[in-house]
């Protein structure tokens, strides 16, 4: 059993669709629906010895950590707003890069987790927990301490959430 | 002060153990805190790199 690092499948077929909001945008009526309200994504913690990759389509409190001062299900991403405004890059007429970056670090503050980690599951919580992307780092256990997740770059070759082409 | 297991401490008492890891995924450091051979405080903070891109591709029709 291992965690890998990985957009998650389900994901991807769920942006064709527009399952997912990061940022404000304004449609052509679907019927009513022409300014849907940013969806909340939350970031949950999992254990060395949890299944998390490409495969895995929505949150489970199976194999996530637990311990004194975190809750199940992990932590909102907050940030005012939580994501940078999705962007999109050409960078030649035939490629370009499509990204975005939580605004903030994820924090979990003042937690005992005695059980080794190293993996986070990004999912949005507004539309049942569907599985965004997992990132893997190295194994980690804290005490009584804060574990602070802070985000890359919110570029074309950075950022945590890319859809690019070449 | 130092929040540990056994409430917070004055930093002083305290032994002081620190760590670093830097790798194409992510940059990471950590602090302990030991009393008397038992550890009583770890944070660590993560800064993660970057992950490969989603590659999207429009397929040709010929």
């Amino acid at each position: 059993m291992a965690n890998t690092q990985a957009m998650c499948t389900s994901f991807m077929g769920q942006l064709l669709n527009g399952g997912h909001q990061f940022g404000a945008i304004t449609l052509v009526s679907r019927t009513s629906l022409t300014a849907p309200t940013v969806d909340t994504f939350k970031a949950a913690l999992y254990l060395t010895t949890a299944t998390v990759n490409a495969s895995t389509t929505a949150y489970s409190a199976s194999n996530e950590v637990s311990g004194t001062g975190y809750t199940a299900g992990g932590v909102t991403i907050t940030g005012s707003p939580a994501w940078n405004a999705p962007t999109a890059t050409n960078t030649s007429t035939t490629a370009g890069t499509a990204f975005t970056t939580p605004t903030a670090s994820i924090t979990y503050t003042t937690v005992t987790l005695a059980t080794a980690f190293d993996a986070v599951l990004i999912y949005n919580s507004t539309q049942n927990n569907t599985a965004v992307s997992v990132h893997t780092f190295g194994s980690q256990t804290i005490t009584a301490g804060t574990f602070t997740l802070t985000m890359p770059a919110n570029t074309t070759a950075a950022a945590l959430l890319r859809i690019a082409t070449t | 002060m130092i929040t540990t297991t056994k409430g917070d401490m004055d930093e002083s008492l305290l032994e002081k153990r620190e760590g670093s890891l830097d790798n194409d995924n992510e940059t990471t450091t950590w602090v302990e805190y030991w009393l008397e051979g038992e550890l009583v405080h770890r944070s660590a903070h993560v800064a993660l790199k970057k992950m490969p891109p989603i590659v999207a591709e429009a397929a040709s029709l010929t």
